[in-house]
């Protein structure tokens, strides 16, 4: 299935709850490009990777990536990468989320493998997944201060009694 | 033959040996510098280079133990996290005395590529636990941390058993 079909079928089914569709061309780099779409209402977001996994034309049944990222304007954001490995196509969706209040469901429920991808984007930006069921760090230790991939994050000048900086 | 007769002469049978306490003692710790078995990151591979075949780190009598308990050094190969130095600590307060550490590779002498950005690395081992011997590279080859492992040697024999 071709990304603009993918886009058209989410469209259909969850209007006004996906936005706009950014795509992306392939480049020598690359070799699988896939495009992605932004979803408006970060709520749906576990709703939509469900119909995204069970509609018999899409089985997305992998979730290759979950990442995130801080935009730098006081949001954000979670890309899902999804691969389906029956039907050899790929394609991302992107839930912006303020910073003041980070919460995306998890989608743990779907692809049980979100699971420490979850754990990660919470460890590093400090996203909630709300639903997970077992949402500590995953590297950090779990008195760390803060979330070190955001952007205004400031390293400690001591973390149990050990000097951080250089 | 009688015992007496050893008594007048007792070195002449043989199985005698005079020596110093310090030298003796010093002698049997640098050749069994036995080993903690761990390491932390790609200078590991080094280490685990030198204990292999082909430098053969087990001539100097560097065997590797799996217990703190029975082991004389240990060998800080990599880097060392925030999560992995209090673990560090506990590590080299298990050991019995006398113990020596060797720091192996920039990361841990301090902090090596992460020493600005590191929000996580300790900015060098010697901020935990005392170092005897820093092996410097990114990584050391096993050329560099058996260069290492003699100046350790060399320490070692130096030592008093008045002083330590």
């Amino acid at each position: 299935m071709t990304a603009a079909e993918i886009v058209e079928k989410l469209s259909a089914n969850f209007y006004q709850k996906v936005g706009e569709w950014h795509e992306m061309k392939a480049s020598p780099y690359m070799t699988r490009m896939g495009s992605y779409m932004d979803v408006t209402d970060a709520s749906f977001i576990r709703d939509i990777c469900l119909f995204l996994r069970d509609e018999p034309d899409l089985v997305f049944n992998n979730l290759m990536l979950l990442s995130s990222l801080d935009n730098g304007d006081k949001t954000f954001s979670v890309v899902y990468h999804l691969e389906s490995m029956t039907l050899k196509h790929i394609f991302a969706l992107k839930v912006t989320v303020p910073e003041a209040n980070p919460i995306v469901p998890s989608v743990v429920s779907v692809w049980n493998h979100a699971n420490w991808q979850e754990r990660e984007a919470w460890d590093m930006m400090g996203i909630q997944f709300q639903g997970h069921p077992d949402l500590r760090r995953i590297l950090l230790d779990e008195d760390y201060p803060g979330f070190p991939l955001r952007k205004d994050f400031k390293t400690p000048e001591f973390f149990r009694g050990m000097k951080v900086p250089y | 033959m009688g015992l007496l007769d050893k008594l007048d002469k007792p070195f002449d049978s043989g199985n005698i040996l005079i020596t110093g306490v310090d030298t003796l003692f010093n002698w049997a710790r640098l050749s069994s510098l036995w080993q903690m078995g761990f390491g932390l990151a790609c200078c590991a591979i080094e280490m685990m280079a030198a204990s292999a075949s082909h430098y053969d780190m087990m001539r100097f009598g560097v065997i590797p133990r799996p217990s703190p308990r029975q082991s004389d050094i240990m060998i800080i190969s990599g880097t060392v996290t925030l999560k992995m130095a209090s673990r560090i600590k506990i590590l080299f307060e298990q050991m019995p005395d006398p113990k020596y550490i060797i720091s192996m590779g920039s990361c841990s002498n301090c902090g090596g590529p992460y020493w600005e950005h590191g929000y996580h690395v300790l900015k060098g081992v010697d901020r935990v636990i005392p170092v005897d011997v820093y092996v410097p590279g990114c990584p050391p080859r096993p050329e560099a941390l058996l260069e290492g492992l003699m100046k350790l040697q060399e320490k070692v024999r130096a030592q008093s058993l008045a002083r330590v």
